[in-house]
């Protein structure tokens, strides 16, 4: 790889994705997805207090054309079922999860708002378990994983149609820090 | 930042002075041919020096009356005559009219600031009065007393108990001016008036139902970063975090006789109802299954819960007995219409069961009646959700979305009459109807 590519690569890294380091869901989201995630950052911030990683290898989590870049999984209506695609980025997480058993997830189990409240706080849960049971199954410790299931309670996008419900039927990984 | 507590700790935060933050408006939407007609003639008036009454009691009878889908109330400008007291009434009239009953009554302020309220129900074409009361009342409770004739009229009519002089929790979600979401769980007459805020979070609300002496609410909060139950005295504003076990803990229901919740917990894996005697907190295990079940609802006997669950693939309502240990026999399922019914509240008379129900990707409010089977849909939107029992069970109080905002509704039993309780601004959900015990 000649040098100048490497050069343009750091530039367009820098230039293009920068801004994209500390949220990168915010570019699948609707309009209100930014500041949903800001204070969910925040959220999780105060409530845990985890420190963040400051080692040389973690660098994978902030690097945009990793499969680690993607945090967020989709799901279908009332299912808790993963497609295939999202079960290559879950082993990527696996990977990087088993090498660095220092570091921590918060699987976050989202329903859309459709049915009741109640029920989509458990299938919110069952989601994230089926992310935690798909890590766990790849080597990384159940000390690594917690869950948690905010159900319809925290929709990314807002509108009230598919469109909007697909992107609210999530889990989302959630590194401590990124 | 939240401080730590431990279990069972009590808390006295989150003072909220008693004026409310918004108003709840109620339109009726869908009136009912064949309701009886009546006439609440506006009330005499004896206060100080010419001042105004506090509170236009006649219009607070009839309103009242009016949504309960039982009775058509006389429109003020189709009256002819403005009687005070039974001597007044011409019978003719208001027979002319076609009312079959007539409310009169006066109200005078009393030198020490109290107001005397006198009411009689007068039945038209008998010439006979019905019901004569007076009631004593301070300024505050005028909405009150007010409520509290509507009951009386409406007991005297129709043989059943009114439910105007109850009270309606829920959850209210708006934006403050950083764009945060403000939940807050709130306390309105049945009519919407009155609104006080209980408990105010940055974080998701849920959840909130009655304790049967109408005193506290239990709700879901998840001020400290995941759901947990508290149950929360409205009076005293003491609060009591009752569950924070690992997982969920959700969908508190104290019992009719007050001693114990059923809630659900995922702390052994996946969500299972769950009995909590709330003296000892001890845990009984109600149902065993890899399915989803939680929404669990008491039989007013309280020997049986109506649960949610998707064991047989979906969501269905399903019944088991209980008694204090835990499940008491074997697991019944109930709902057999539809692919999704979920979220059940059964009526204080214990015959029908309210529920959520899903039709060609819509969610409606169904109703069925246990003794017949008979199921029937009430509703008509798309999101419609959280049914609740009046506690004389002639309406059901559910969340929908009308413009894209949540607003309350409610439904008689029936289906033949509704009305729309809506927030200024922001979402309002999740309301729970308080027993007959309720005051503020």
């Amino acid at each position: 790889m000649g040098r100048l590519f490497t050069y343009i690569l750091i530039a367009v890294l820098v230039l293009g994705f920068g801004g994209c380091k500390f949220a990168p869901v915010k570019k699948k989201g609707a309009k209100g997805a930014q500041t949903e995630k800001q204070q969910q950052a925040e959220d999780k911030g105060a409530s845990y207090g985890v420190s963040e990683g400051g080692a040389l290898d973690i660098k994978a989590l902030d690097d945009p054309n990793s499969p680690l870049s993607r945090r967020v999984l989709y799901f279908d209506l009332d299912s808790s079922q993963i497609s295939p695609e999202d079960r290559e980025i879950i082993a990527a997480h696996a990977r990087f999860l088993s090498q660095h058993p220092d570091i921590s997830v918060v699987l976050e189990g989202h329903a859309d708002e459709r049915g009741t409240r109640e029920y989509n706080l458990a299938l919110g849960e069952r989601r994230a378990k089926t992310v935690e049971q798909l890590l766990t199954l790849q080597g990384v410790s159940q000390k690594q994983i917690q869950i948690i299931s905010f159900g319809e309670e925290r929709p990314v996008a807002l509108d009230h149609n598919e469109s909007a419900w697909r992107l609210n039927r999530r889990v989302e990984i959630l590194y401590s820090g990124y | 930042m939240l401080k730590k507590l431990s279990s069972f700790i009590i808390l006295s935060l989150m003072m909220f002075p008693a004026p409310s933050y918004a108003v709840l408006t109620i339109e009726i939407t869908q009136g009912v041919e064949g309701a009886a007609p009546i006439a609440i003639v506006p009330f005499g008036w004896r206060g100080a020096g010419g001042s105004q009454p506090p509170e236009v009691m006649h219009r607070i009878v009839a309103a009242d009356l009016q949504r309960s889908g039982f009775f058509k109330p006389l429109p003020d400008e189709d009256m002819i005559a403005r009687p005070v007291e039974a001597a007044q009434v011409n019978f003719a009239d208001w027979r002319a009219l076609n009312v079959d009953h007539v409310v009169v009554g006066r109200m005078q302020e009393l030198p020490d600031g109290t107001y005397q309220v006198q009411f009689q129900l007068l039945d038209v074409y008998k010439g006979t009065q019905l019901a004569g009361y007076s009631i004593r009342s301070r300024k505050p409770d005028l909405r009150r007393t007010a409520h509290q004739i509507s009951d009386i009229v409406y007991q005297t009519i129709t043989g059943k108990p009114g439910a105007f002089d109850t009270h309606i929790a829920y959850i209210t979600v708006t934006h403050n001016r950083k764009q945060e979401r403000i939940y807050r769980l709130a306390v309105a007459d049945a009519d919407g008036h009155n609104e006080q805020i209980v408990y105010e979070s940055k974080k998701p609300l849920m959840s909130p139902s009655w304790s049967p002496d109408g005193k506290r609410l239990v709700y879901v909060s998840f001020t400290r970063g995941r759901p947990e139950i508290y149950i929360q005295n409205i009076f005293s504003r003491e609060i009591r975090r009752v569950a924070d076990f690992k997982g969920i803990n959700s969908a508190p229901v104290f019992s009719p006789d007050g001693t114990q919740l059923a809630l659900t917990l995922s702390k052994d894996g996946n969500p299972e109802i769950y009995l909590m005697d709330l003296r000892s907190k001890r845990l009984s295990r109600v149902t065993r299954s890899y399915a989803i079940d939680t929404e669990p609802a008491w039989m007013p006997d309280g020997k049986a819960i109506v649960f949610t669950s998707d064991r047989g693939g979906s969501p269905q309502l399903y019944r088991v007995k209980v008694n204090r240990k835990g499940a008491a026999g074997r697991v019944e399922r109930l709902t057999f219409d539809g692919n999704y019914n979920a979220r059940a509240s059964v009526s204080p008379d214990g015959r029908y069961l309210a529920m959520v129900h899903r039709e060609q990707g819509k969610f409606r409010i169904a109703v069925q009646d246990l003794k017949t089977g008979h199921f029937r849909i009430l509703t008509e939107s798309r999101l419609d959700e959280s049914p609740s029992f009046a506690p004389n069970g002639s309406m059901i109080i559910y969340a929908t979305e009308d413009n894209y905002r949540g607003v309350l509704a409610a439904v008689s039993v029936d289906g033949r009459a509704q009305q729309r309780l809506s927030l200024q601004s922001g979402d309002v959900r999740e309301p729970a109807w308080s027993t007959f015990k309720s005051r503020k």
